[in-house]
């Protein structure tokens, strides 16, 4: 399958002489859930303002859907909805002439039944004839969604949609994510909270200094970078691990009530049930055991330590 | 052509003209009759008429040029200028349009505000002295060209300023002296001829010249040399817009 958005060679160095994009090439699959994970100043939002034509490439080239983002710019910018990190919003307007504006900017047909639709299900209808400067942060954010939905756009960017927004938002836009995706939207979001990249992407980027280091499905992400901790809390405190077991490689808690296996899932070698034979045989009694296994965060950390 | 997004932008723009309606309409109401109670009443009956026309007449035109072009440029500099500094610019970035289509929904609106306010003006001035106005069609195309010349010029300085004291420096201390030493309130023939070739330098004179000519056929210049002047200013505009257009100039980096 073709990629919605193909990405090649990108570069952006802005007049101060910053470089915030290193080369990026990446293609994005139509109806997939990409999240872009970094740390602030990566140059995740560089990216997104690149494609979205609001940032111009130094260099490099980005099609969505075939077509050029800079020759055939009404194209591409028309199936794209931006929903961007600040709260930047108008303060007079009502949300209902905002969300028409908004889809009248992208020479939409006024559609009213779409935008109560819409408005309904961001949980912004009863706030329609509100001014937006009344509405709070939360609601506000709700807003930015709706406009950059107005003109039902294939692509949505959300740019770290989830930045200082309750519980309750979260979760509802999360469902919103999801029915969208469910009907065929492509969805590339930068976000701070690993877990949710974790929870709802289906490929996962990490950017860090201006650079694409890598990007793979999150489950294989998790897979080949992953790690496991096998833990056993013992019943007796021991001062160092017994000789028979240094094959294994283990490690022993400072106060020593726990010893730590660490292995890679797809590494060949020791079982755990080998490890577990071999530590009742040393005459060690554990009392608790437990696996863990490392989150997106703790690959992301890993990564972008390594680069560093 | 995204005509859709046009007709948002500028109806969008409108919207805040209509929302402070009284002040769009109060303000120049009540400067203008001041102007009329100070120099037409006051200072005006002690002054002869200028070429054949009574000084409260003669003053209707400049008081007129006066207004539309601080209020072009003022209202044109702020309708680019708030999006970019509140940061909502960034939807009109992202939409799918071409700088031309933003362009003609910003200039327009501020224009039509412009033409809506010299109407105001010149019915106000009618309660004070008899209108007379020779050549309308002329009259009206001036007016119409003075707006959109002086707005895409307010435009280009909302393009420009950086922060809230530049978007004011212009209209303040530039186009209203301008526009008070341009003839506004006076012929330059009344002047020392120094000073009279030294307001030949200043391009608002030969926008007041051709307007007040399309009312009473009195000018300080040729309609024609108006006319090329405020088309030059216009031209010049354009290509300076253009040239931001196609830089990205404070809009993009």
């Amino acid at each position: 399958m073709n990629p919605i958005i193909s990405i090649d060679n990108l570069c952006k160095t802005y007049d101060t002489g910053f470089e915030a994009l290193k080369n990026i090439s990446l293609d994005i699959k139509e109806g997939e859930i990409l999240a872009l994970l970094g740390p602030n100043g990566a140059g995740k939002t560089t990216l997104i303002s690149a494609i979205c034509g609001i940032v111009s490439p130094s260099a490099g080239t980005v099609t969505v859907a075939g077509k050029d983002i800079i020759n055939d710019f009404r194209q591409t910018r028309e199936i794209i909805g931006l929903v961007p990190q600040e709260l930047t919003i108008g303060a007079f307007e009502t949300v209902w002439s905002t969300v028409n504006f908004s889809r009248g900017l992208f020479g939409c047909k006024k559609n009213e039944a779409y935008l109560e639709q819409l408005l309904k299900d961001l949980s912004l209808f009863d706030k329609k004839n509100d001014e937006l400067r009344a509405l709070s942060g939360g609601m506000k954010r709700r807003v930015l969604i709706a406009k950059a939905l107005s003109h039902e756009p294939k692509i949505l960017f959300l740019d770290e949609p989830t930045a200082g927004v309750d519980v309750e938002l979260r979760k509802d836009m999360w469902a919103i994510v999801r029915k969208l995706r469910a009907s065929g939207v492509t969805i590339i979001l930068t976000t701070h909270y690993i877990e949710e990249a974790e929870e709802i992407a289906d490929r996962v980027g990490i950017i860090n200094n201006g650079e694409l280091l890598l990007v793979e499905t999150k489950d294989h992400l998790m897979a080949s970078l992953g790690k496991k901790q096998l833990i056993l809390e013992l019943n007796e405190v021991i001062e160092t691990i017994p000789e028979s077991l240094t094959q294994f490689n283990l490690e022993l808690s400072p106060k020593g009530s726990s010893v730590t296996y660490t292995y890679d899932t797809t590494e060949e070698g020791a079982n755990i049930a080998d490890v577990i034979h071999s530590i009742s045989e040393a005459g060690l009694v554990f009392s608790d055991l437990k696996i863990s296994q490392s989150s997106l965060e703790d690959i992301f950390v890993d990564l972008v330590k390594e680069v560093a | 052509m995204n005509f859709r997004a046009i007709k948002v932008i500028y109806l969008n723009e409108m919207t805040r003209f209509w929302q402070t309606l009284f002040q769009s309409i109060a303000s120049p109401v009540i400067s203008t009759a001041l102007y009329f109670i100070v120099f037409g009443a006051a200072i005006g009956a002690s002054i002869d008429s200028i070429e054949g026309v009574s000084y409260g007449l003669f003053i209707v035109p400049g008081l007129t040029m006066l207004s539309i072009l601080t209020q072009s440029i003022s209202n044109a500099s702020f309708g680019i200028f708030f999006p970019k500094f509140t940061g909502t610019i960034y939807e009109i970035l992202s939409a799918p349009l071409s700088f031309f289509e933003v362009l003609i929904g910003y200039v327009g609106a501020a224009a039509s505000k412009s033409l809506i306010l010299a109407a105001v003006i010149l019915i106000t001035a009618s309660f004070f002295v008899e209108l007379q106005i020779d050549h309308p069609i002329w009259m009206l195309s001036f007016l119409v060209l003075t707006c959109i010349t002086f707005s895409l010029f307010g435009f280009i300085i909302g393009l420009w300023a950086g922060n809230f004291e530049k978007l004011q420096v212009v209209p303040l201390l530039i186009v209203t002296p301008l526009v008070f030493l341009g003839g506004s309130f006076y012929s330059i023939s009344m002047l020392p001829e120094f000073w009279q070739k030294v307001t030949l330098f200043n391009p608002v004179l030969y926008l007041v010249s051709g307007f007040r000519w399309s009312f009473f056929e009195v000018s300080d210049v040729s309609i024609g040399t108006s006319l090329t002047m405020i088309l030059i200013f216009l031209g010049a505009c354009m290509a300076i817009v253009a040239w931001m257009f196609k830089t990205g100039y404070r809009l993009k980096q």
